[in-house]
C-alpha cells in the first residue's frame, strides 16, 4: 500500500521550470511518480528505480531526501550541489526543480518515426 | 548434431546497487533458482529448465548495468579456435581461470566493437534441473514468481553496431535474422543474430554511450505465461516499462520492466523457429514503430535511451 495517500503523509508543491508545470507531491512519493499521477511528461520517466539516469533533475530550491543513485547517472559532486534522480528524490518542503535529462534526448526523433 | 562453435547466452552479469533488494526481487519475483554466492559477493542463479550452475550472476556496485554477457561454446577445442580467431580478426582477448566464477571454467573475455565485455567458455558445472534427467516431470513444484523457463537473450546499446555484426557473423559464425534500418534505409539501428534456431541469441542497437544494457530476457512458455508475468509484477508492485504485447521483429510475446536497481529485463514467449539460410527480415525507418511493438505501431524515443 506504499502508493496510497496515508493520512500525515504531507504533500509539497513541485514547481518545474521551463515547462510551466506545478503538482502536488506527497512526501512518501517520490517526485517522478507525482508528476506521472497527474500524467505530465516534462520530466523524462524511464527505470523508476535510480539506474538509469534519463530523469535527471537539479533542485533549485527546497528540501528533499533521496534514495540511492546509481553513481554512474550522479556524481558525487553534482549530488552535493542539488542534481539527483527524480524517482529517487521524496519531496521534504515545495521544491522548484529543472530538467537535466540524461542526453538531451540525442536520439529523438532521427531514430524513431513519429506516432501514426 | 549440426550445433557447433557458440551454442548459446550462458551467463549475464549485473550490477545492482543493494545486493539484498535485487537477491530477494531476482528469487521471489522473476523466480530464479539461487545456487550459490562466491568469496568477492556475487550471488548466482540459474532458471528452473537450466542445467548448468548458474545463468544470471549479480553483484553490488555504485552503479547500475552490465558487467559481462558469456556465451557457452561447445568444447574447449571451439574455444582455442575461437579465441584464434577473435585475435586474427584484430581483437585482443584475456583469459579468466577456470573457478573465478564458480563453477565455471576459464573464460575468454574480450570487448565488443560495441563496447560490452563479451566472454565465451567451455565448461560449466552441470547441475540439472529440479525435475531430474530420469523420468522427469514436466515442471518443478514449488517455484516462485514468474519462473522463466531459461536466460533467453540480451539487448545491448552502444556504437559501431556494423562491426559487432560483422564480428558476430565472421568470426563468432552467427547470422543475422532480423534488422531495422535507419532513415539511410542502409544503417542498421539494431540487428538480431542467432548462433541457433532461435529468432535471437543476442541483439545490438546504436546508442550514444558505449557497453549499454538494453535488457536481459527471460523465456516463458507461452503468451499466457507472459500475461501471469505482468500480473506479478503488478501485485508486486514493479516498474514496468512495456505492458504485455507483441513484437514486430520475432513475432515473440513481451513485457519489459525494471529491476530494483533499474536494470531493464524482458519476460518474453514465442518467437520462430529459424535456420542459419534464412534471408534476414528487414524492417524500413517508418515501420520502426510495428518492428518493435506490433500493436502500438509506435515507439518512444525513450525506449531506445534508458538504458544501465
Ligand atoms: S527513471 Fe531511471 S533513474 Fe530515474
Ligand atoms: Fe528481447
Amino acid at each position: 500500500m506504499g502508493e496510497m495517500y496515508v493520512s500525515g503523509s504531507a504533500k509539497h508543491d513541485v514547481r518545474i521550470v521551463d515547462f510551466d508545470l506545478q503538482f502536488a507531491c506527497p512526501a512518501n512519493q517520490s517526485l517522478l511518480r507525482g508528476m506521472e499521477r497527474v500524467a505530465a511528461r516534462a520530466i523524462p520517466v524511464g527505470c523508476r528505480n535510480g539506474g538509469c539516469g534519463v530523469c535527471k533533475i537539479e533542485v533549485l530550491s527546497g528540501s528533499y531526501e533521496k534514495g540511492r543513485m546509481s553513481r554512474a547517472c550522479v556524481s558525487a559532486e553534482e549530488e552535493e550541489n542539488g542534481v539527483a534522480l527524480a524517482c529517487k528524490v521524496f519531496p521534504q518542503g515545495d521544491l522548484t526543480v529543472r530538467v537535466l535529462g540524461k542526453m538531451g534526448r540525442k536520439l529523438a526523433p532521427a531514430h524513431t518515426p513519429a506516432a501514426r | 548434431m549440426g550445433m557447433s562453435g557458440v551454442l548459446r547466452p550462458g551467463h549475464a552479469a549485473i550490477k545492482v546497487l543493494d545486493l539484498d533488494e535485487a537477491v530477494h526481487f531476482y528469487t521471489n519475483v522473476l523466480g530464479m533458482l539461487e545456487t550459490g554466492r562466491d568469496s568477492f559477493g556475487r550471488v548466482y542463479f540459474k532458471a528452473w529448465d537450466e542445467r548448468d550452475h548458474n545463468s544470471l550472476v549479480l553483484r553490488q556496485s555504485d552503479r547500475a548495468g552490465l558487467d559481462f554477457f558469456g556465451f557457452k561454446v561447445r568444447d574447449e577445442a571451439s574455444l582455442d579456435k575461437l579465441e584464434s580467431n577473435l585475435r586474427a580478426w584484430g581483437i585482443s582477448t584475456e583469459r579468466v581461470a577456470a573457478g573465478e566464477m564458480l563453477a565455471t571454467g576459464e573464460r575468454v573475455r574480450f570487448e565488443s566493437p560495441s563496447g560490452h565485455l563479451l566472454e565465451l567458455y567451455a565448461e560449466k558445472k552441470h547441475v540439472g534441473t529440479p525435475m531430474g534427467n530420469r523420468n522427469p516431470d514436466p515442471w518443478p513444484q514449488g517455484l516462485k514468481g514468474i519462473a522463466p523457463i531459461r536466460m533467453d537473450h540480451s539487448f545491448l546499446a552502444g556504437g559501431d553496431v556494423a562491426k559487432t555484426e560483422k564480428l558476430f557473423t565472421e568470426v563468432l559464425d552467427f547470422y543475422v535474422t532480423e534488422r531495422i534500418l535507419l532513415d539511410d534505409g542502409v544503417t542498421s539501428a539494431a540487428v538480431f543474430l542467432s548462433c541457433s534456431t532461435k529468432s535471437h541469441d543476442i541483439a545490438f542497437g546504436l546508442h550514444p554511450e558505449p557497453g549499454r544494457l538494453h535488457h536481459v530476457s527471460y523465456r516463458l512458455e507461452s503468451w499466457e505465461q507472459v500475461l501471469r508475468a505482468a500480473d506479478i509484477m503488478s501485485m508486486n508492485k514493479v516498474s514496468i516499462d512495456i505492458a504485455p504485447t507483441r513484437h514486430g521483429v520475432t513475432r515473440g510475446a513481451t513485457v519489459y520492466a525494471f529491476d530494483p536497481s533499474g536494470n531493464r529485463f524482458e519476460t518474453f514467449s514465442g518467437g520462430y523457429e529459424t535456420y542459419p539460410d534464412a534471408e534476414p527480415i528487414e524492417w524500413t525507418f517508418e515501420e520502426m514503430g510495428s518492428a518493435v511493438f506490433f500493436h502500438e505501431r509506435n515507439v518512444d524515443p525513450l525506449f531506445f535511451e534508458t538504458t544501465t
